[in-house]
């Protein structure tokens, strides 16, 4: 394991005009470790996936990413928002998928993925291809390379944003809620392509209500509610030994949900 | 009624007018979409100045006559050392009119847009430049098209008002027919149905390129 955590989170604040949303959070990712954020809704848990990627600036706290600040630039004391150039270049280690997928449904699946490639890695239209005929492959939609999005069901535009995403060579994999907006027998198989990119030693940030998934692939699962952290530890510990009524009071009614 | 008398003899010079009145509205409506796109991400700037700027200069345009706007850009121009042919202030006067329209079509256009779309190119490193280039702006003209071809059929009929300041289109063609003719209602209704004529072409031009776009705009 490398010395240095991958993502390190450090008393994060977040409001939202009057709304305290993040109340000070405190999250170390390690190389090739599965963290599972949990959490009723409103607890806060997007909004931290997305304070540690940037796509909401955070208010106080600090975010590193493989060692380096995210977001702001710090000199004598004082914080600046960081340049466009730099927070691209602090954020290119991380890869992010999202609930509603967020492909650009004017170009086809492989279209989604070269893009990037091409333009922020600048290579050429072949090489281009070849990786993203290879990461749609190792997702298990190959054969949809030249659908459109429109013409591809739930799960498959998800794996699609997970290909894309992967095609960069991320360091770390974000995944806000990648099932929630699935028909349920569609989220089956973006969970086993997310457990083998775990089993692949992919380190993961997964803000999710499937229990399942956390309580299996999951190093630590972190409870949140309040925008706070009430509780975090093993999976074992979190699901079998909750400790906070707040816990036990969620897994009651998840459990009482699933039935 | 001598229709045909009168185009018989005058063609020539209706050829002329109309072609004149579809390069200039042409050309407009380019050039304006050009300042419309720019005008429209204004609009939606994060950049509280930018975005106020834009407004006032979208309300200012929108809001007065195409007429008076053409007569201020017409008499303005040589006042501050351009002098430029009647032409020029004519393309010049409805491009600024149409980028007002077109950038409102536009905003209304990539409003619709989801902002995951734009979150999901910000993770991926792509900049803003390429994300409104290659992402946002495909995706909203094909929303848009209906609309832009109304605001096109707009321009030309309103192109009949650069007359005014001496461009020989299609308007003022028939007008110096009519001083030749005195036949001032065969005149104008020959003027009639060729703006009629172009903007049926303009209006099955736009519904072919809809059918066209049309699978892979759906969701």
């Amino acid at each position: 394991m490398d010395e240095k955590p991958v993502v390190l989170v450090e008393g994060l604040h977040k409001h939202f005009g009057a709304a305290h949303v993040l109340k000070g959070i405190d999250l170390a990712v390690d190389s090739s470790r599965v963290v599972c954020v949990i959490g009723p809704s409103g607890s806060g848990k997007s909004t931290l996936l997305r304070s540690m990627a940037f796509l909401d600036p955070y208010d106080e706290g600090r975010v590193f990413i493989e060692g380096r600040l995210l977001g702001y630039r710090e000199t004598d004391g004082k914080r600046v928002r960081d340049s466009d150039r730099n927070i691209d270049s602090v954020r290119s280690v991380i890869g992010m998928v999202f609930q509603h997928y967020n492909l650009w449904p004017h170009k086809t699946a492989l279209g989604n993925v070269t893009e990037a490639l091409r333009v922020v890695r600048k290579l050429g239209r072949r090489e281009a291809e070849r990786i993203g005929v290879e990461m749609l492959a190792k997702v298990g939609v190959g054969d949809k390379a030249h659908d459109f999005p429109a013409r591809l069901s739930g799960g498959q535009q998800q794996r699609t944003a997970i290909a894309r995403a992967l095609a960069m060579r991320p360091h770390v994999m974000y995944f806000d809620e990648p099932t929630s907006a699935l028909d349920p027998e569609l989220v089956g198989e973006v969970l086993q392509v997310m457990q083998e990119l775990a089993g692949e030693g992919m380190t993961m940030v997964v803000v999710t209500h499937e229990m399942g998934f956390a309580a299996h692939v999951a190093d630590e699962v972190v409870f949140m509610d309040g925008g706070e952290v009430i509780e975090r530890g093993p999976p074992d510990d979190i699901f079998k030994r909750p400790r906070s009524g707040r816990l036990r009071e969620f897994l009651d009614t998840w459990r009482s949900r699933t039935i | 009624m001598d229709f045909l008398g009168i185009i018989s003899n005058h063609h020539n010079a209706f050829l002329a007018g109309a072609t004149m009145t579809a390069v200039v509205s042409a050309v407009s409506i380019a050039l304006g979409m050009v300042l419309g796109l720019w005008l429209a991400f204004g609009l939606i700037s994060p950049n509280r100045l930018i975005r106020r700027a834009s407004a006032v200069y979208r309300s200012a345009w929108r809001g007065t006559p195409i007429l008076v706007q053409l007569l201020i850009v017409f008499y303005l121009l040589p006042e501050i050392g351009l002098d430029v042919p009647p032409v020029a202030a004519a393309i010049i006067a409805l491009t600024m009119n149409t980028a007002a329209f077109q950038a409102e079509i536009f905003r209304g256009g990539l409003l619709t847009i989801p902002p995951g779309q734009v979150e999901a190119a910000r993770m991926l490193g792509l900049g803003v430049l390429h994300i409104r280039v290659r992402i946002l702006v495909p995706q909203m003209l094909r929303l848009v098209l209906p609309a832009l071809v109304n605001e096109t059929i707009s321009i030309l009929k309103n192109s009949s008002l650069i007359s005014v300041i001496a461009v020989t289109e299609l308007m003022r063609t028939s007008q110096q027919v009519v001083s030749v003719t005195y036949r001032p209602l065969e005149t104008y209704m020959i003027a009639a149905v060729v703006y009629l004529a172009m903007n049926l072409v303009l209006a099955r031009a736009g519904a072919w390129f809809e059918r066209r776009q049309a699978p892979a705009a759906a969701r």
